[in-house]
């Protein structure tokens, strides 16, 4: 025999936690997941910068985003900060949260808030496939899952990353008098390519765009092999050819391509799948390699969690939405805003008309 | 199938004419008989069978996918084959490996998680940062991915069909047949596959190869010149086993059995002012260069006495069907270099008119009688079983006169010759051709050609044997409203240029813009212009600037063009044929550049001309 329904205390999964301005807010628990507002106490999933925002009081997070979130913005980026382990479980205010792994980059994670019975997990962003520059994506059995939709629409499957490498090199191959400019996230996606690249064979040395150095330097300090980098600064045109340099995407269409001899222009990224998308950006060699989950990959999770209501955030939230009423599943999307390519905010330091 | 689709997508991104050569001559390297023949087929357009139409496509992916999410996918993809080769859902493609699994969340139950498999996180130590050791290992669910493709492994897929099974079984299917074919290849294909064979099937592969490239390509692999390829090409039919052979060295060259092949076109230099001090007028012949098409129209005899006549384009192209009222003309067997023209009462039209004749796949009898086509001879290069191509050129032309004169038929007339004794001469000729007999028809003329005396007829652009003179061009001064980047090698560059003219608007004087040029500059003017904009952008739109404009402030470019024509679809009205840049007049300010009313100006000739066209005589 079960409780008697208690009407007083009975928490709707909106009142644990609901969209507002500045993120998604747990009032019974004090804090705001992944806000785009400065906020007295901040849960934040993963190191993006659209995700993670300094200005704020007391930071929760893992030790990898917490060290991402201090190299991007330097010391004082919060007044306090508190790291937790993937499967460490906190209690917070009337709620209890649990990190697990998201697969999106290094040290990405879900949360899993509970509240009187009810679970609801904040995936972030997250993929399925395998990446050797993370911990695997876990299905977190929750009843409301939260997922975003970046990809949400069944154009977007990404197959397999390997195959993506392989085209790569054979245009190394093909090119030799040629340099190859890759461009991909200085958050994850290089450090992903780098190790892909690893694993295809390719040992000859990397070369880095200067905005890339840091956080490729704090992969490998995670212990994350990525073989011989040099950085693409100095090295003389002549010697380019025939090489791979990575580079923010924004810096693979300005005046800085002018020092690597007949570029060929790649970019890694799940955007590339749509032909429109790579013609628009003048790339000549599309790698769809993708750090969020693919349409198969976003539907597959939300089956697996077993979640009865699905709440969908940034992206093509309309298809995800119409997918799971299909399925019998509760669904909205929920209306953030502040979350997409984090390529712009990255875009920064390659700088539109730096010359040199 | 797979390898040519990878070759077509690579192809589809590359700019540069260079690298396509390489990506295609790299394929007809790697890949064997039949299927590389098929591409070469695929490549120059030779391959014929009934293409699917754009509904069979749609009611394919409609019987599979739910209609909300196509029309999403489909609005946000914007092409069809793309997005049914995208969402496809194949059934040996499909995530069928077992689900990851699954950690609890405290209290989970009210939305009933089905599946019992509880955290693998709970009983193991957390995972931060993660030891590079586990890293490595494969992800649950990572074995459908980074392993072989997205198959079932273990699962006997049936193997992707190659290039040569779709060409060939395409070619014998019927009509009813087709959709269940198509349907098991897409199953059976990856998403590149499915693009490549929407594509082909459809009849839509424009991915900015021509068949001359293709060819280019594929001589290349036996470092022949491309020439030769296209001599025989009309004796050659897919999958060009022979051909190959002979390219690999492994057999003697291909004869051509062809009645009537297409001779590569001869082409002129353009002449500078400084050439003419080195040359003897005495030495040329000149003629006018006429503004319409360059063809070369061959008319033969097949093995069974039968007359063979085809029209190609300059660069081989064969565009017979386009022009089946000329066809009739062609009844003497040879081969005659002209300019295809349209000619209404005797009095050659305008390039514009000639324009409702190009690239028209059905011709109507309206269309042959409004826009009477015609042929002006230049040049003969056979005649019966005699090649004349060895020939000096005066030979030819007593021959091309004779010839002429012995089809007697009103559709083609002799390129007449302009007489001249000194350069002097030729200058004043060239300045007003309606006094030195081109008459009437002085419009279409765009200048003069001049040719020696003693030229072979050589494929190419021979030094010294052909001269192009070209009449000045209309120049306009404008100014730069936007810039766009460029492809390839310039995509770190500001060099595509829309640019505008005055004109009172609404709101007074206003810029509207009349034309887009992306050439005519030195290199180092394109360094100095894409500082200016760069300096200069008033607002960003993805890969377009907006440049200051302003009377007092901008950039006045001074651009150079062949001609203009009305055009509904420019808010101007107006549309310039092949605009380039000709000079950066950093001296005058933007207030100082032309008016739109100077350009319509020059329209009204042509504007007339147009008319007549449409009215239907």
């Amino acid at each position: 025999m079960s409780h008697p329904p208690d009407y007083i205390n009975e928490m709707r999964p909106q009142d644990i936690l609901t969209p507002l301005p500045a993120g998604l807010a747990c009032r019974p628990g004090g804090f705001h997941i992944d806000p785009v507002r400065p906020v007295e106490r901040a849960v934040i999933t993963h190191g993006h910068s659209d995700h993670a925002r300094a200005g704020h009081g007391a930071v929760l997070a893992t030790q990898e985003t917490l060290d991402m979130m201090r190299l991007r913005y330097g010391d004082n980026f919060a007044g306090s900060t508190q790291a937790i382990a993937y499967g460490e479980e906190l209690k917070v205010g009337d709620v209890r949260i649990k990190f697990h792994p998201a697969g999106h980059v290094l040290g990405s994670a879900q949360i899993a808030v509970s509240c009187q019975g009810t679970c609801i997990v904040a995936s972030g962003d997250y993929k399925d496939a395998p990446d050797p520059t993370c911990a695997p994506f876990e299905v977190v059995a929750c009843d409301v899952f939260i997922t975003e939709a970046t990809f949400g629409l069944p154009v977007f499957r990404h197959g397999d990353a390997a195959d993506e490498i392989k085209k790569l090199l054979a245009s190394v191959a093909l090119f030799p008098e040629r340099a190859h400019l890759v461009g991909a996230y200085s958050l994850g996606k290089a450090q992903r390519v780098i190790a892909l690249l690893r694993a295809a064979g390719y040992d000859a040395p990397i070369y880095l765009h200067g905005a890339m150095e840091k956080i490729t330097h704090y992969y490998e300090s995670r212990g994350i092999a990525l073989g011989e980098l040099r950085a693409v600064k100095g090295v003389r045109k002549a010697d380019l050819a025939g090489t791979i340099t990575l580079a923010p995407p924004s810096a693979t269409s300005d005046i800085w391509t002018r020092r690597f001899p007949d570029p060929v222009t790649a970019f890694a990224s799940g955007w590339m799948r749509v032909r429109a998308r790579a013609r628009q950006r003048g790339v000549e060699l599309p790698l769809v390699i993708s750090d969020h989950a693919d349409w198969d990959g976003l539907t597959a999770t939300i089956e697996a969690t077993g979640a009865g209501e699905i709440w969908v955030t940034h992206g093509q939230e309309d298809a995800l939405v119409h997918w799971c009423k299909t399925r019998g599943l509760a669904a909205r999307p929920l209306d953030l805003v502040g979350y997409g390519d984090e390529d712009e905010a990255d875009a920064a330091p390659s700088g539109e008309d730096a010359e040199a | 199938m797979n390898r040519f689709a990878e070759l077509l997508d690579r192809l589809a991104y590359e700019p540069g004419r260079n690298n396509k050569l390489r990506l295609l001559t790299a394929y007809f390297r790697e890949v064997e008989d039949p299927d590389r023949g098929y591409a070469l087929a695929a490549l120059t357009g030779a391959l014929s069978f009934k293409h699917a139409k754009p509904g069979l496509i749609r009611d394919l992916i409609a019987a599979r996918t739910d209609p909300v999410l196509f029309a999403l996918s489909y609005d946000y993809v914007g092409d069809l084959s793309e997005t049914v080769a995208l969402m496809w859902p194949s059934p040996f493609h499909a995530r069928t490996s077992p689900l990851p699994p699954r950690s609890g969340g405290e209290g989970a139950g009210v939305g009933g998680g089905a599946a019992g498999s509880r955290s693998r996180t709970e009983t193991e130590p957390a995972e931060t940062p993660p030891d590079p050791e586990s890293e490595l290992r494969t992800p649950p669910r990572a074995a459908r991915v980074e392993g072989g493709g997205r198959s079932v492994p273990g699962h006997n897929n049936p193997p992707p069909p190659t290039l040569t099974e779709v060409v060939t079984t395409l070619r014998a299917l019927g009509k009813t047949e087709l959709p269940k074919q198509l349907a098991r290849w897409l199953d059976e294909l990856d998403e590149t596959g499915r693009w490549a064979l929407l594509k082909l099937v459809t009849g839509a592969m424009r991915i900015g190869i021509s068949a001359r490239l293709a060819k280019t390509a594929a001589a290349e692999l036996g470092d022949k010149d491309p020439h030769e390829i296209e001599l025989m090409w009309p004796g050659l039919s897919p999958p060009y086993l022979d051909l190959f052979a002979w390219l690999e060295g492994r057999s003697e060259k291909p004869v051509n059995l062809d009645p009537a092949p297409f001779r590569p076109v001869m082409l002129a230099h353009a002449i500078e002012n400084g050439d003419f001090a080195n040359l003897d007028a005495a030495d040329f012949i000149a003629e006018w260069k006429w503004d319409g098409i360059r063809v070369q129209a061959v008319s033969g005899r097949d093995p069974r006495g039968h007359c063979v006549a085809r029209l190609y384009s300059r660069s081989g192209e064969d565009i017979t069907r386009s022009f089946p009222d000329l066809l009739p003309s062609l009844q003497l067997p040879g081969t005659i270099d002209g300019e295809l023209l349209v000619l209404r009462g005797g009095r050659v039209q305008s390039f514009n008119v000639l324009q409702q004749r190009l690239n028209r796949k059905v011709v109507s009898a309206k269309l042959t009688k409004d826009y009477p086509i015609h042929l002006r001879a230049y040049d003969l290069l056979g005649e019966g079983d005699t090649d004349l191509r060895t020939l000096p050129f005066f030979e030819r032309r007593t021959r091309l006169e004779n010839f002429v004169q012995r089809l007697d038929d009103p559709r083609i007339d002799l390129s007449p010759v302009i007489a001249f004794d000194s350069w002097d001469a030729l200058t004043a000729a060239r300045k007003d051709p309606a006094s030195a007999g081109a008459g009437e028809d002085a419009e279409a003329v765009e200048g003069v050609m001049l040719k020696r005396r003693d030229a072979a007829y050589l494929p190419g652009r021979p030094k010294g044997q052909w001269w192009k003179w070209k009449r000045d061009p209309h120049l306009i001064d404008a100014v730069l409203m936007y810039a766009q980047r460029g492809h390839g090698k310039r995509s770190s560059y500001y060099s595509d240029y829309t640019f505008g003219v005055w004109t009172s608007g609404e709101d007074g004087e206003q810029l509207v813009p009349v034309g887009k040029a992306y050439f005519g500059f030195t290199d180092e003017e394109l360094l100095q212009i894409d500082r200016f904009v760069r300096r200069n952008t008033t607002e960003k739109f993805g890969p377009v600037r907006h440049v200051v404009h302003e009377p007092d402030q901008g950039l006045v470019l001074e651009v150079a063009f062949e001609g203009l024509a009305r055009s509904p679809r420019h808010k101007s009205g107006v549309a310039m044929r092949f605009p380039r840049i000709n000079r950066l007049r950093w001296d005058k300010p933007p207030r100082e550049a032309d008016r739109l009313e100077t350009l319509e100006r020059m329209l009204k000739a042509d504007a007339i001309e147009a008319a007549a066209g449409a009215g239907g005589h």
